[in-house]
C-alpha cells in the first residue's frame, strides 16, 4: 500500500468518524467537531514546528492561543468611550517606561564591566522603574475600570474587522514568542519546557487580573463575527423558504449556515498555512532545520546559526498557535481567560502532533481532527461503557453513582493512555516523517 | 520598643510562619523532582501528580479511620493514614517504571523522550485521581486547629497584634525536618545511598563498580514516592486538597529544584525555601509591618504590595529566569547537561 493510499484511507476515515456522529448524534455536533477539529490542526501545524522541525520542546502552547483571544478583543472590540481619555495614555506611558527601565538595565548589564558599580546601577535602575512605574500605572488603571464596570471598566478595541484579528494575534503571539526565545533558547530542552510552562501560566494570570485590558474574569461577551447571525436568518424570508425547500426547519438550518460559513473560513486558513508548512518543509531552510534538529553540533560547526534558527522557528510556530487561538475566541464570541487550562491547550495539542507524526504536517493536521474527535466523544462513549459495566448493579449502589458520575474523567486517563501507547508502540506516528 | 515586637509578630504571622512551611512543602516536592533528575536524568513532569495521587490515597484512609473511630489525638489522623499512602503510592511508581519508563531507559532514548513519556503518565494520574475522588475540594484535617491562636497569644504577651501557629504549620515544619535528615543520614551513610550518589555523579564508572543500576532506579522510586506523598498531604492538610492545584504547584516545584540546582538535594532545598519566601515577601501587602516601624507621619496609605497575589507564578518564574541566565547550575552546582 503507497503512503498516499494510506494517508487517503486516514482522512477518509476521521471524516467518516464525524459523519457517523452527524447521523447518529446530531449534525450540530459533528459541525462543532469539525470547526475545533481545524482549529486544533493549525495548532497542531504550529506545534509541529517547533517540535517535528526543530526539536523544541514548548509547553507554553495555552499561553499563546490565549494571546491570540486576547488579540481578538483589542482589535474586534469598539472602544470603550471616555476609557483613553480617563488613563489611555497613562497606561501606556507607564507601560512604555517599565519596558524601558528592563531594556536601560539589560544595556547596563551588557555594557559596564562586571562590579559592585555595576550591580548596584542595574538594582537601582530597576526599583526606581518599578515604583515609578507603578505611580503612574496604578491611578491610570482605576479611572479606566471605574467606566461602567458593569458592562465595559476597559479600555476596548480598535473596533476593526474581526478576520484582522487572527493576523494581529499571530503577531502577538509572535512578540511575545521572541521575548521569551530570547532568554530562554540556547538552554537545554527541559529548561525551555519549565520556562514555557511558566510564561503560559503567567500569561494567563495577566489576562485574568488586568481588567483595564480585557475585563479578567468578567469576560468579554458579544465580540463581532465574521458570519451573520442566527436569529437575523430565521427571519429572513428567502433563507426560510431554501431551508425548507432542502427539508430543514429554519432554526436548525440558520445554525447548521453559519458553523458551515465558519468552516469555510478555517478550512482557507488551514490550507495556506499547510501549503507554507509543507513548502518550508522541502525548502533548504527546512532541511537546515532538520539537520539542526538531529545533530545540533554537526549543524554548528558547518556554519548554522542555531540559536537564530531555533529563535526564528520558535516564533513562527507561536505565532500560528496565535492565530489558531484569536480563530478560537472568534468562534465562542467571547473571551473567558478562567476557561484556558494547560491540559486542554497545551498538552492535548502535544497528543496531537505526537499521535499524528513528529514532523509530519499531514499527520499533525490528521491528529488534530483524530484527537479532537476522540476528546469530544469519550464522554458519550464513557457513559455507554458505564452503563453497561455497572448495568448488574443495584440503582442507589455508591459504586454506580460513583461510577457513571465519574465518567467525565475519562478523557484525561484516555489521552494519557494513548500517547503512552502510541510512544511506545508506533513512536513515529500514524504518518510518519519520511 | 512595644512597636516593633509588634511589627515582628505580625511580621512573623504573615510572612514568616506561611513561608517556612510552604517552603517545606516546596523542598519536599523539589527534592522528588532532584532526585529523579539525578538518578533517571530527565524532569517528571507527572511529579505533581504522584503527590496528588499519594495524598489521595492518604485521604482515603484517613477517612477510613474516622469511620472507624481512629483518631491520633490532637494530631490530624492524615498522619497515621500516611505510611499506607506512601505504600500505595510505591506500588504505583514501581508500577509506571516497570511498565512504562523502563523500555525507553533500555533503548537510551533521549531525555526530552522521557519528559513526554512523563507528560503521559501525568494525564493519566490527573485522570486517575479525578475519577476516584473527583475534581472537588476535600477537607480532611482534624485534631486541633492550633498550637497558638491568636487570642491566646494575646492574652499571652499583651501585645496588640496576635500571632496564629495552625497544627498544619507545626507538623509540616518538624515532618519536613525530620524526613530531610533521614534522607540525607540515607544517601550519606548507607551503601545504598552512597551508591544512589555514585550512579549520579558517573553511571559509567558506577557500571564498573559492580552497582545494580537496576536497583538504584528502584530505591530511588520507592524514595521519591514517599518524599511525594508526604509533600502531597502536608500541603493537602495545610492548605486543601484539590486535584488541579497539584499541577500548578509544579512550576513552583521545578523552580525550586532548578534555582537550587538539578540534581543536588541540598539546592532543593534551599531552593524550596528561596521560592517561598519571595513570593510570600513580594505579594504581601507590607502595610501593617510598616505603620509599626516607620514614625506616625510617615505611616503608608497604600497596601504597599510589590504584587498582587495572583503573579505569585510571576515571582518563581522570573527568580527561575535570572537563575537560569546568571547560574545555569543553580546555587549548589548541580547538572547543567
Amino acid at each position: 500500500m503507497s503512503d498516499s493510499v494510506r494517508n487517503t484511507m486516514y482522512f477518509a476515515g476521521v471524516a467518516l468518524l464525524i459523519i457517523i456522529t452527524g447521523f447518529v448524534q446530531s449534525w450540530n455536533t459533528a459541525l462543532f467537531i469539525l470547526n475545533f477539529g481545524l482549529i486544533s490542526a493549525i495548532m497542531a501545524l504550529g506545534v509541529n514546528l517547533q517540535w517535528g522541525f526543530a526539536g523544541l520542546f514548548n509547553v507554553g502552547i495555552m499561553g499563546f492561543v490565549a494571546l491570540g483571544g486576547l488579540a481578538t478583543v483589542l482589535v474586534s472590540m469598539p472602544a470603550t468611550p471616555g476609557a483613553w481619555q480617563a488613563g489611555g495614555a497613562s497606561v501606556i506611558g507607564a507601560l512604555v517606561l517599565g519596558a524601558a527601565t528592563v531594556v536601560a538595565a539589560v544595556i547596563l548589564m551588557t555594557k559596564m564591566k562586571a562590579s559592585k558599580l555595576r550591580s548596584f546601577s542595574v538594582f537601582g535602575v530597576l526599583v526606581v522603574g518599578f515604583f515609578v512605574y507603578r505611580g503612574l500605572f496604578d491611578p491610570a488603571v482605576g479611572f479606566i475600570e471605574e467606566i461602567d464596570p458593569a458592562a465595559t471598566g476597559y479600555l476596548g478595541g480598535l473596533g476593526l474587522p474581526v478576520l484582522l484579528a487572527w493576523p494581529a494575534g499571530g503577531l502577538l503571539a509572535a512578540a511575545v514568542a521572541w521575548l521569551i526565545g530570547k532568554t530562554a533558547l540556547g538552554l537545554r530542552s527541559d529548561y525551555l519546557a519549565i520556562a514555557t510552562l511558566g510564561i503560559s501560566e503567567i500569561i494567563i494570570a495577566v489576562m485574568k487580573n488586568e481588567d483595564w485590558l480585557g475585563r479578567g474574569v468578567k469576560n468579554v461577551v458579544g465580540l463581532p463575527r465574521p458570519a451573520p447571525y442566527e436569529v437575523d436568518l430565521q427571519s429572513n424570508a428567502a433563507f426560510i423558504e431554501r431551508a425548507n425547500g432542502l427539508g430543514f426547519d429554519a432554526v436548525t438550518a440558520s445554525t447548521l449556515w453559519v458553523k458551515l460559513i465558519y468552516a469555510g473560513l478555517f478550512t482557507v486558513v488551514l490550507v495556506i498555512l499547510f501549503v507554507m508548512a509543507q513548502r518550508a518543509l522541502h525548502s533548504p531552510w527546512g532541511r537546515m532545520m532538520r539537520a539542526i534538529r538531529d545533530n545540533e553540533f554537526a549543524a554548528e560547526a558547518m556554519g548554522k546559526n542555531v540559536t537564530a534558527r531555533h529563535l526564528q522557528i520558535f516564533v513562527l510556530g507561536s505565532a500560528v498557535c496565535g492565530i489558531a487561538g484569536a480563530m478560537m475566541t472568534t468562534l465562542d464570541g467571547q473571551l473567558t481567560p478562567g476557561t484556558y487550562q494547560p491540559l486542554r491547550f497545551t498538552f492535548l495539542i502535544w497528543v496531537m502532533v505526537i499521535v499524528g507524526g513528529s514532523g509530519s504536517n499531514l499527520g499533525s493536521v490528521l491528529g488534530g481532527f483524530l484527537i479532537w474527535w476522540l476528546w469530544v466523544m469519550v464522554e458519550p462513549m464513557g457513559s455507554v461503557l458505564m452503563n453497561f459495566v455497572t448495568y448488574g448493579m443495584a440503582d442507589g449502589y455508591w459504586l454506580k453513582n460513583h461510577l457513571l458520575e465519574s465518567v467525565a474523567h475519562m478523557r484525561l486517563l484516555t489521552m494519557g493512555l494513548v500517547l503512552l501507547l502510541v510512544l511506545r508502540f508506533s513512536p513515529r506516528g500514524l504518518i510518519p516523517e519520511k | 520598643m512595644i512597636d516593633f515586637l509588634n511589627a515582628f509578630v505580625a511580621l512573623s504571622n504573615f510572612v514568616l510562619i506561611p513561608a517556612i512551611s510552604y517552603g517545606a512543602q516546596l523542598a519536599l516536592g523539589a527534592l522528588g523532582v532532584t532526585l529523579i533528575y539525578g538518578i533517571l536524568r530527565f524532569s517528571n513532569f507527572a511529579h505533581g501528580d504522584t503527590m496528588a495521587f499519594g495524598a489521595m490515597c492518604t485521604i482515603l484512609v484517613t477517612w477510613l479511620f474516622q469511620s472507624w473511630g481512629i483518631s491520633f489525638g490532637p494530631l490530624p489522623t492524615a498522619l497515621l493514614a500516611m505510611p499506607f499512602g506512601i505504600l500505595a503510592t510505591m506500588g504505583l511508581v514501581l508500577f509506571t517504571d516497570r511498565y512504562v519508563y523502563k523500555f525507553y531507559r533500555e533503548q537510551k532514548a533521549k531525555p526530552v523522550i522521557l519528559v513526554i513519556v512523563s507528560l503521559g503518565v501525568m494525564f493519566i494520574l490527573n485522570g486517575l485521581v479525578r475519577f476516584i475522588i473527583g475534581p472537588n475540594d476535600q477537607r480532611f484535617s482534624d485534631g486541633e486547629r492550633f498550637i497558638i491562636s491568636v487570642r491566646e497569644f494575646k492574652a499571652l504577651t499583651g501585645l496588640k497584634e496576635g500571632l496564629a501557629f495552625k497544627t498544619t504549620q507545626g507538623i509540616t515544619i518538624v515532618t519536613a525536618v525530620i524526613v530531610v535528615i533521614a534522607l540525607f543520614w540515607f544517601l550519606n551513610r548507607t551503601r545504598t545511598g552512597k551508591s544512589m550518589r555514585a550512579y549520579s555523579d558517573n553511571e559509567d564508572l558506577a557500571l564498573l563498580s559492580g552497582i545494580n543500576p537496576e536497583r538504584v532506579v528502584m530505591v530511588t522510586w520507592l524514595i521519591v514516592a514517599a518524599l511525594a506523598t508526604i509533600a502531597g498531604t502536608l500541603y493537602g492538610l495545610d492548605k486543601s486538597f484539590k486535584p488541579f492545584i497539584f499541577l500548578q504547584l509544579l512550576l513552583p516545584v521545578f523552580a525550586a529544584a532548578i534555582v537550587g540546582g538539578l540534581g543536588s538535594p541540598l539546592g532543593a532545598i534551599a531552593g524550596g525555601f528561596t521560592i517561598a519566601f519571595s513570593e510570600v515577601m513580594i505579594t504581601y501587602a507590607w502595610k501593617k509591618v510598616a505603620t509599626y516601624v516607620v514614625p506616625e507621619s510617615w505611616a503608608p496609605d497604600t497596601l504597599v504590595q510589590l504584587l498582587s497575589t495572583d503573579y505569585k507564578f510571576a515571582v518563581s518564574f522570573v527568580i527561575l529566569i535570572i537563575v537560569l541566565l546568571f547560574r545555569p547550575t543553580g546555587l549548589f552546582a548541580g547538572k547543567s547537561v
